[in-house]
C-alpha cells in the first residue's frame, strides 16, 4: 500500500492530512460578498414569462366556478390555466414509500382540480410578460367556492368524524408500532415512573431566498433545462422527466447559488411542477419565485407533534424503559417523493437514543389535516425525539434527586460498548457520549455554573442550565429512501479532471447552499492529489456535467460526497504518477506528488512540475511510449452500506435567565460538543453547528405557524412570525470529539443538523431548571412569554 | 396602476434617466431595470433587510422605497460599494470568518455593518448585535458576523 492509499485516520500512521483539518475560508464567498452570485431570480432570459398562482383562500373548499375571462384580457397576459388544463402536461404523484408499511396519500396534481385542501393551495396559474402583470391579472380571476368542513385539530383528525379524502377511508396517513416486549413488566417493577406530554409547534424553514425555478423548454430538441433552487438536482431531473414525459437525458437541472435550503428545497412542490409544465405548454422559459407570503403558506412546514412519554427507572437511577405515543399532523397530502411519514418515523427510531435501556414501546400516528403540508426540515424528527427524551430524563433525575449531568453519566451508552444495537433496531458503529459529556462539563465549567445559579437564586435571579444529549442520523444508505422505491440516490460520485495547466477540476453530485461543500471538496481533492488548494476548482449543482448523486440532505455531503472526492483524488494521483513514470523513465513506485510537483517518494526531491506533466500529456503525447495513453480524468463513487446510517453523537448545554415578571427568556450562553468523525474544516463545522443551534433556538422560543380553527394561517409574514435575530442570540461555544467512521477512508460523518437537533431540548431543560424553584414547568414549544406567565400562574 | 414617471438619479456614481411605473419599488427597479441583482428581495415588507441599500448616504430598505422617490438622489448598491473599495475590509473579514453561508442576506448585512464602521467608534458585541438586529440571517446564527464586524469596527481588521 503506497503512501497515498493509506487511510487518513489509519491507527498508528502519520499520514499527511494535507488541507484536511484546516480552517480555510470558502473561495465561493467572494462573489456572494460582492452581490455577484447567481441565484435563480438573477438570471436573465429572452422571452422569459412569469407565473403567479391564484391560491385558495379557504382551508377546504370545492371550486364551483373559475372565471378567467377578465384575467385573460389583462395587459401582458400569456395564459391563465386551471388544474385540468395543466394535467394534460404533468401527471399526478402519490407520495408513499414501500418500507413505510401502510402509508397512504391521494394523488396530487400540480394545480388542484375541483377542490382545495389547504389555504394557499394553487387552483389556477397566470403567466404574463412581467410578474407585476401576472399579479394584476390574478386579481381579476373570479372564483365561486363552496366551503367544506376543515379538519385542523390532529386529535379530531385521528378520531375521524370528518374524513378529508373519503376514498382513503380515514385520516390516518401512516401508523407505526414498535414493542421490544417487557415494557409493562419494566414499568411494574420500576421504583420511579415519570410521565409527561409535550407539544411541538408547527414551524418552517424561512429560507431568505424564496423557492425559485426557471424552466426553459426547447420544443425543437424536446429538452427541458431547469434552473432551480434545489438541494437534489438529479432527483428533480428524474421527476421532471417522469411527470412531464420528457426522456431523462433531455432534462438538465442546474442549481447555482441557492439562498438557504435546510430541507425546504428538497421536495416536489406543485407550483414548481406547474412552472415546468407551463414552460412545455407555452414553449418558452417560465419563472416562478415565491414571495414571502406564499413561502409561509406553501413551503413545507414541520414538527407539529403531540407526544406522551413515560420513563421507568430503578431506585439507583438506571433507566429501564421508554413508552412513547406520538401524534403528528401533516396537512392534506404526504409530500413527494420522500413522504411525510419520515419525521414521525424518526421520532420512534430515535427516542431514548443516547441511553442504554433495552425495553421500548412506541405508537405513532401521522394524520391528515387541512393545513399546509409538512415534511422533512433540518434535523427531521431529531429535535422532537431529543427534547422529549431529555425533558423526561431530567424529570426522572429530579424525582430521584440526582444531578442531571450525573444521571446522564450513569445512563449514557458506554464508549466501549460498540457496535451497539438500540432497542428500536438501529445500529451504532461507534459513539463517544461519555467523552462528549466530560468535554462539555469542563468546557462550560458546570460545577461553577451550578454554584453561581444557587447564589443568584438567593437574590431572586432565576437562571437555568439545560443539557441535551443526542444522536444524529447522517450519511444515509439506501435504507432511507431507495429501499422504499424512491428514485433518490444514496450513492454519490465525483469526477476529477487534471487540466493541462496543472489545475484540478472537481465535479460532484452533492450540492452547495452555503454549507461549504465546494470548499471542503477542494480541500479533500487538493490533499488527495497533492496540489495546492489554489489549483482546485469545484463544480456542483448541474446534472449536465456532474456524476449522478443524491445532492444535499440528511447530513450526507461531507461523508458521502467527500469520500467520493477522496477516492477519485487518490485515483487521479495514481494516474498522474503513471504519466510521470513514463516521462521520467522511472518506476511509478518511487514517485509521489507534493506541492504541485512530482517528487521522489523517499527524498521528496522535486522531479517534474505538474504543469510540465500536463503540457506533455495533453500537447506532446507523441513523446510518450506508443502503447501508453494517459487517463487524467477519473470518476469514483461511494455508497455507505455497512450501517443503515452513520450515527453521530453530541451534547449541548444552554444557560438561560428567566424573568418571572415578564416571562422573557434571556439566552446567556450555549455550548455544543459534537462528534462528526473526521473534521475536514473546523471553522465550517463550527459554523454549521452554530447556525443549526440558532434554528433550534428559534423552534424553542419564537417560531410557530399559527392557524385558526378554520385553517387560516394567522401569522404568515415576517412581522408576525418571529425568527431569531442577532440581538437575542447568545455566543455559542463549540468543541469536537473525533471518532472517524471506519466505513470510509475519509472517516467523516455529517454535521449539518446536529445544532438544530439538540438545541430545543437544551433550551427547554434550561427554562424548566430556571422555573423549578418557582414551581412552574413548560412543555409546549415555542416557549413564549405568555406560556411562561401562564405556567407561573401570573396570567 | 399604469402611471409612469421620468426619474433621474445617480446609481453607483453613474447618472441615469429612466421612465418607471410609479408603483415600482427601488429594489425591483435596480434588479429589473438596471440588472443590479446584488440587492435581494427577501420579504418585500421591510423586515428581513436583504434589500438594504444606501440612498444619499443613509441606509434604507429598498423594498420600502419607491423608485420614483429616488429621483434626484444618489443610490449606492453592493456592486458599487464593492468596486469603490469602501467595504473591502468588511468583505475580507466576512470571508475570513465565514460570516456568510448562502450569501442571500450578505449584501444587505455588509451595507448595514458599514454604517457602523462609518460611525468611526469602537463598539461592543452587544452594540454590534443591536445594530444588525434588523438584518435576518438564517444560516450563520450571527456569531461569525459579529466576529467579522467587531474585527473591522474595533480596528483589528
Amino acid at each position: 500500500m503506497g503512501r497515498a492509499e493509506l487511510p487518513l485516520h489509519a491507527p498508528g500512521t502519520r499520514t499527511d492530512r494535507g488541507y484536511i483539518g484546516q480552517s480555510l475560508p470558502r473561495p465561493n464567498t467572494q462573489r456572494l460578498l460582492q452581490g455577484r452570485g447567481t441565484y435563480v431570480d438573477d438570471l436573465r432570459f429572452a422571452r422569459l414569462a412569469h407565473v403567479v398562482f391564484y391560491r385558495s383562500p379557504y382551508a377546504h373548499a370545492r371550486v364551483r366556478r373559475l372565471d378567467f375571462a377578465k384575467a385573460r384580457k389583462a395587459p401582458g397576459v400569456v395564459a391563465v390555466v386551471d388544474g385540468r388544463a395543466l394535467a394534460e402536461y404533468c401527471t399526478p404523484w402519490v407520495a408513499v414509500l414501500g418500507h413505510l408499511k401502510g402509508i397512504k396519500s391521494p394523488p396530487q396534481h400540480p394545480i388542484a382540480i375541483d377542490r382545495a385542501c389547504w389555504q394557499g393551495e394553487a387552483v389556477a396559474a397566470v403567466v404574463a410578460e412581467t410578474r407585476a402583470q401576472a399579479e394584476d391579472a390574478a386579481a381579476l380571476i373570479e372564483a365561486e367556492w363552496e366551503e367544506l368542513p376543515a379538519v385542523t385539530d390532529m386529535e379530531a383528525s385521528l378520531a375521524g368524524a370528518q374524513v378529508i379524502h373519503p376514498e382513503l377511508g380515514d385520516n390516518v396517513c401512516f401508523s407505526r408500532a414498535l414493542d421490544t416486549g417487557g415494557v409493562d413488566e419494566a414499568f411494574a417493577g420500576a421504583a420511579v415512573v415519570v410521565e409527561e406530554s409535550y407539544h411541538f409547534g408547527r414551524h418552517t424553514g424561512v429560507c431568505l431566498e424564496g423557492r425559485a425555478i426557471l424552466a426553459d423548454y426547447n420544443p425543437a430538441e424536446h429538452t427541458l433545462t431547469v434552473h432551480h433552487a434545489t438541494q437534489a438536482p438529479h432527483m428533480m431531473q428524474d421527476i421532471f422527466s417522469r411527470h412531464l414525459g420528457i426522456p431523462e437525458a433531455n432534462v438538465r437541472v442546474i442549481a447555482k447559488d441557492v439562498g438557504g435550503s435546510f430541507g425546504i428545497k428538497v421536495h416536489v412542490y406543485p407550483d414548481e411542477m406547474a412552472t415546468a409544465a407551463l414552460s412545455v405548454m407555452l414553449r418558452r422559459p417560465v419563472k416562478f419565485f415565491a414571495d414571502r407570503l406564499e413561502s409561509f403558506a406553501t413551503d413545507i412546514h414541520a414538527r407539529e407533534h403531540r407526544v406522551k412519554v413515560r420513563l421507568a427507572c430503578s431506585k439507583e437511577g438506571d433507566i429501564l424503559a421508554f413508552d412513547l405515543d406520538d401524534l403528528t399532523a401533516i396537512g392534506p397530502y404526504s409530500v413527494y417523493p420522500r413522504t411525510s411519514g419520515i419525521e414521525g418515523n424518526q421520532v420512534v427510531n430515535l427516542t431514548g437514543g443516547p441511553y442504554r435501556h433495552q425495553k421500548y414501546r412506541a405508537r405513532m400516528n401521522v394524520v391528515f389535516t387541512n393545513k399546509n403540508v409538512t415534511c422533512q426540515y433540518r434535523a427531521v424528527g431529531h429535535p422532537i425525539a431529543v427534547a422529549l427524551t431529555e425533558a423526561i430524563v431530567d424529570k426522572a433525575a429530579a424525582k430521584l434527586g440526582i444531578d442531571p449531568a450525573q444521571f446522564r453519566r450513569r445512563n449514557l451508552i458506554p464508549d466501549d460498548a460498540y457496535p451497539y444495537t438500540f432497542p428500536s433496531g438501529i445500529r451504532f458503529e461507534r459513539l463517544s457520549h461519555h467523552q462528549a459529556l466530560d468535554r462539555l462539563l469542563s468546557l462550560m465549567d458546570y460545577a461553577a455554573l451550578r454554584e453561581e445559579q444557587k447564589a443568584l437564586r438567593a437574590k431572586k435571579v432565576y437562571r437555568g442550565i439545560g443539557l441535551a444529549a443526542m444522536i444524529e442520523v447522517t450519511n444515509p444508505s439506501p435504507a432511507f429512501y431507495g429501499v422504499g422505491g424512491a428514485r433518490i440516490s444514496a450513492q454519490d460520485g465525483a469526477t476529477l479532471r487534471f487540466e493541462p495547466t496543472g489545475m484540478v477540476t472537481v465535479l460532484c453530485g452533492v450540492t452547495e447552499q452555503g454549507q461549504g461543500t465546494d470548499a471542503i471538496f477542494g480541500q479533500i481533492a487538493a490533499s488527495a492529489v497533492g496540489v495546492g488548494i489554489d489549483k482546485v476548482r469545484v463544480i456542483t449543482g448541474d446534472t449536465g456535467v456532474t456524476p449522478y448523486g443524491g445532492g444535499t440532505w440528511a447530513s450526507r455531503g461531507a461523508g458521502i460526497g467527500g469520500e467520493a472526492v477522496l477516492l477519485a483524488g487518490r485515483a487521479l494521483r495514481a494516474s498522474i504518477l503513471e504519466v510521470a513514470a513514463k516521462i521520467l523513465n522511472a518506476a511509478r513506485e518511487e514517485l509521489d506528488i507534493q506541492s504541485d510537483s512530482v517528487v521522489n517518494l523517499l527524498t521528496r526531491e522535486p522531479r517534474l512540475p505538474l504543469v510540465e506533466l500536463g503540457r506533455v500529456a495533453y500537447f506532446r503525447p507523441d513523446t510518450l511510449p506508443a502503447d501508453f495513453q494517459s487517463e487524467l480524468t477519473v470518476t469514483r463513487h461511494y455508497t455507505p452500506r455497512q450501517y443503515g446510517f452513520t450515527f453521530t453523537n453530541g451534547i449541548q448545554a444552554s444557560l438561560v435567565e428567566v424573568d418571572p415578571d415578564t416571562g422573557f427568556v434571556r439566552l446567556l450562553r450555549h455550548w455544543c460538543v459534537e462528534d462528526c468523525g473526521t473534521v475536514i474544516n473546523p471553522m465550517l463545522v463550527d459554523e454549521q453547528i452554530r447556525g443549526g443551534v440558532v434554528q433550534g433556538i428559534g423552534a424553542a422560543l419564537y417560531e410557530e405557524c399559527l392557524y385558526g380553527p378554520d385553517g387560516q394561517l394567522l401569522n404568515g409574514n415576517m412581522a408576525d412570525y418571529l425568527v431569531p435575530m442577532s440581538a437575542e442570540m447568545p455566543d455559542i461555544v463549540c468543541a469536537h470529539i473525533e471518532t472517524p467512521t471506519h466505513q470510509s477512508q475519509l472517516g467523516a460523518k455529517g454535521a449539518g443538523e446536529a445544532g438544530t437537533a439538540g438545541a430545543p431540548g437544551a433550551v427547554m431543560n434550561a427554562i424548566n431548571d430556571a422555573l423549578a424553584p418557582l414551581g412552574a414547568r413548560v412543555t409546549a414549544m415555542p416557549f413564549t412569554p405568555e406560556r411562561l406567565l401562564r405556567a407561573l400562574g401570573r396570567l | 396602476m399604469d402611471k409612469s414617471l421620468d426619474i433621474e438619479l445617480t446609481v453607483n456614481g453613474s447618472r441615469l434617466r429612466r421612465r418607471v411605473a410609479a408603483r415600482t419599488h427601488l429594489v425591483d427597479f435596480l434588479r429589473e431595470e438596471l440588472g443590479l441583482t446584488g440587492s435581494h428581495a427577501g420579504c418585500e415588507h421591510g423586515v428581513c433587510g436583504a434589500c438594504t441599500l444606501r440612498v444619499d448616504g443613509e441606509i434604507v430598505r429598498g423594498c420600502l422605497m419607491l423608485a420614483v422617490q429616488a429621483n434626484g438622489r444618489r443610490v449606492d448598491t453592493i456592486e458599487g460599494l464593492s468596486d469603490s473599495g469602501e467595504i473591502a475590509r468588511l468583505q475580507q473579514a466576512f470571508h475570513r470568518h465565514n460570516a456568510l453561508q448562502c450569501g442571500f442576506c450578505t449584501p444587505g448585512m455588509v451595507i448595514a455593518a458599514q454604517e457602523l464602521v462609518r460611525q468611526g467608534r469602537k463598539a461592543s458585541r452587544e452594540e454590534i448585535r443591536a445594530h444588525l438586529s434588523g438584518n435576518y440571517c438564517r444560516c450563520t446564527g450571527y456569531q461569525a458576523i459579529v466576529d467579522a464586524v467587531e474585527e473591522v469596527v474595533n480596528g483589528q481588521g
